[in-house]
């Protein structure tokens, strides 16, 4: 038995046998061609590229809708490795010149530019050496119609052990074939990281020696919550991890157990739990993890990596197929909320220096109606399919609520003369999320049909505190007393003008604040599909008197942080 | 058609690696005209990653960038913005 030691890089525990996955090599045969046989050549890479383009494309948007924008980035770099213009005419001038077949010609291309990048001390050169590996291989498999390096061929569920994992790889990966990822290099927030906590398994990375000390077949304990692997462990150590695994699989059964049921209180009080999405086939994942709607659809997508604008038949069949999907389920769709940290390549946007004050949200489309009516006009349009609603994004005053109310109103009525069909009694929200809108409550809720608080900007506008900044992020506190105030302004008005207030923010998906946010009365809560069956579990273990003492008593404390250590001992002492 | 050559100085702190070179290229290719950016007699393509990445520019050096096509100046402009720029976008 030897324990190895890595980064804890997702929590879990695992158990089952090594599988090593090599690297990714071809052999690339020199083969010469006749001149009459070029075009043919280059007409092969060319379909190679535009195979390699979608597939990359396809594993954006998947990663896009199953893990969020941020990791479907990374596939921005392997499309501009892929289009890059002086590696196509470089290739197909060799090819002309020299008359060998274009899978040797293009990896021989390859390699000379990662020759001269390795020899440049470079961070981000050196990520984009694995990006042009990570094309290349696509592009050449492609060419050599060879099998993709996966685990698709694995008959029993393995833990897979590597030097390191592309991104390619680790999205071709499936929770039912592996139990575990075992790398030798990476970090926290490496790319395996990342995948391994949203597919949910756990891993250990940067464990230096895991392949040269693992052989294939080793039986494996992977501790991803401690960084540890322990490669053919004995008998007693395996009773232990056996037990601990049982135990939080029975945690999580709990959760599952509930999942499709409602939120209720012990004492009969309901709460909606729903889900956020930013693209349409994330509805699979919210109906199977028991979302009884969707609190927030984000719709930046549709201007993301494209140089023209998206028509108002593209959103209209994006909502109508959420819409109907969801039916009866409510669904509330964000009008466009660009700016800030999300920008699109269509508009020539000035740089603000303060983006996040700056020209962005319902101020970008207020100051652009074109766009926003047209995004309104799909909106209602698909409106009649099924159970719609509308919010409109950063509302910082009632005049701005106002002037996208009558732009609404405009949109109706141009589709009444037109006699297109659409829901009269559409409900148009405003989300909370800038203090001085958080300090009006009172005066919006007369205008607005029901409240979404945006707690990520909430909080950093309210707090000051921009948490991308390293140097400042520990500022960043969800329950600091300022936010809960606000919180609790926000619902008591909405309560008192007789509407509905949800949250859609990451507090809302925060297991520690569950009982303080129903305590304060929140209605709502929206959340990443993952998150769903343990929050009910949550709200299906207390009385709402009880929930309702925890917001008093933390509504009384001091700082944040004694907030949240607050919280959570209560959570534990309810779920014990 | 306009074909116009100017002298820039990289102020850019990170030089035009990582980021602003990935800029560089995607603003580059959403003009018609042609684009190349040479230092030291070296000559790339400015649409091209691989070949900027290539040139290896490092900050407060200066690069010749060359425009050639129907709207060659705007391309110029914007661009020298990039490079010019010390501010990282």
């Amino acid at each position: 038995m030897i324990e190895l030691k890595g980064i804890a890089a997702a929590p879990g525990i695992s158990i089952g046998p090594a599988h090593k996955m090599g690297k990714e090599e071809y052999i690339v045969p020199k083969k010469e061609i006749l001149e009459e046989e070029i075009p043919l050549q280059i007409q092969l890479f060319e379909e190679a590229l535009i195979k390699t383009r979608k597939e990359i494309i396809e594993l954006q948007r998947r990663i896009g809708s199953e893990m969020g924008q941020e990791e479907a980035q990374i596939f921005d770099a392997h499309l501009l490795v892929l289009e890059d213009r002086m590696l196509i005419e470089e290739v197909i001038a060799r090819l002309k010149k020299e008359k060998i077949c274009a899978a040797y010609i293009f990896s021989g291309v390859l390699k000379k530019y990662i020759d001269v990048f390795s020899k440049i001390e470079d961070e981000y050169l050196k990520e984009r050496i694995a990006d042009i590996n990570d094309v290349g291989k696509r592009v050449l498999r492609h060419l050599l119609g060879a099998e993709a390096r996966g685990i698709g061929s694995l008959t029993e569920r393995v833990v897979l052990v590597a030097h390191d994992l592309s991104p390619s790889d680790t999205a071709t990966m499936h929770k039912n074939k592996v139990f575990a990822f075992v790398t030798d290099i990476g970090g926290k927030t490496s790319h395996t990281a990342i995948m391994a906590k949203s597919l949910e398994i756990p891993a250990v990375v940067g464990v230096e020696e895991a392949t040269s000390k693992i052989k294939a077949g080793d039986l494996l304990i992977v501790d991803g919550s401690m960084g540890i692997v322990i490669v053919n462990p004995d008998e007693e150590t395996l009773a232990t991890y056996r037990q601990e695994s049982e135990r939080l699989k029975g945690v999580a059964e709990k959760f599952l157990l509930v999942k499709d049921l409602d939120a209720v209180t012990l004492d009969h009080k309901k709460v909606e739990i729903f889900a956020n999405i930013e693209f349409p086939d994330e509805v699979t994942s919210v109906k199977q993890h028991g979302a009884q709607g969707i609190g927030l659809y984000r719709t930046e997508f549709f201007y993301m990596n494209r140089k023209d604008l998206p028509t108002e038949e593209e959103h209209y069949q994006a909502y109508k197929f959420v819409a109907e999907e969801m039916n009866p389920h409510c669904v509330i769709i964000r009008t466009l909320d660009l700016g800030g940290d999300k920008f699109l390549s269509q508009f020539e946007i000035p740089q603000d220096m303060q983006p996040f004050l700056g020209w962005r949200a319902i101020r970008f489309c207020l100051a652009r109606p074109d766009i926003f009516k047209l995004q309104l006009r799909a909106i209602l349009r698909a409106s009649v399919h099924g159970n719609l609603k509308l919010m409109y994004p950063m509302i910082s005053g009632v005049e701005e609520l106002r002037q996208a109310n009558k732009i609404l109103e405009e949109a109706k009525e141009e589709l009444r003369k037109s006699q297109v069909a659409f829901e009269e009694d559409i409900q148009a929200g405003a989300m909370i999320e800038v203090p001085s809108a958080a300090m009006t409550t009172d005066i919006l809720a007369q205008e607005a049909d029901f409240f979404s608080i945006g707690t990520n900007d909430l909080i950093q506008y309210s707090l000051a505190v921009d948490r991308v900044n390293e140097k400042v992020a520990y500022l960043y506190e969800p329950a600091h007393p300022a936010v809960l105030r606000l919180i609790k302004n926000i619902i008591e008005a909405a309560h008192s003008a007789d509407i509905k207030v949800g949250m859609c923010g990451e507090m809302a998906g925060e297991p520690s604040f569950a009982l303080l946010l129903l305590g304060l009365g929140l209605d709502e809560f929206s959340m990443p599909p993952q998150v769903i069956p343990e929050l009910k579990y949550i709200i299906r273990s207390v009385t709402l008197k009880q929930a309702q003492e925890i917001a008093f008593r933390a509504l009384r404390l001091s700082t944040g942080k004694e907030v949240e250590e607050f919280s959570q001992a209560k959570l534990r002492e309810i779920l014990k | 058609m306009p074909r116009i050559k100017k002298q820039i100085m990289v102020k850019n702190k990170q030089g035009l690696h990582a980021r602003p070179a990935a800029l560089f290229v995607q603003v580059a290719n959403k003009f018609d005209s042609r684009i190349t950016v040479s230092r030291n007699h070296e000559e790339v393509n400015g649409k091209s990653i691989m070949g900027i990445l290539m040139l290896g520019v490092e900050a407060n050096t200066p690069i010749m960038i060359e425009v050639d096509g129907p709207d060659a100046q705007r391309a110029l402009s914007e661009l020298e913005n990039i490079v010019s720029s010390e501010k990282e976008k």
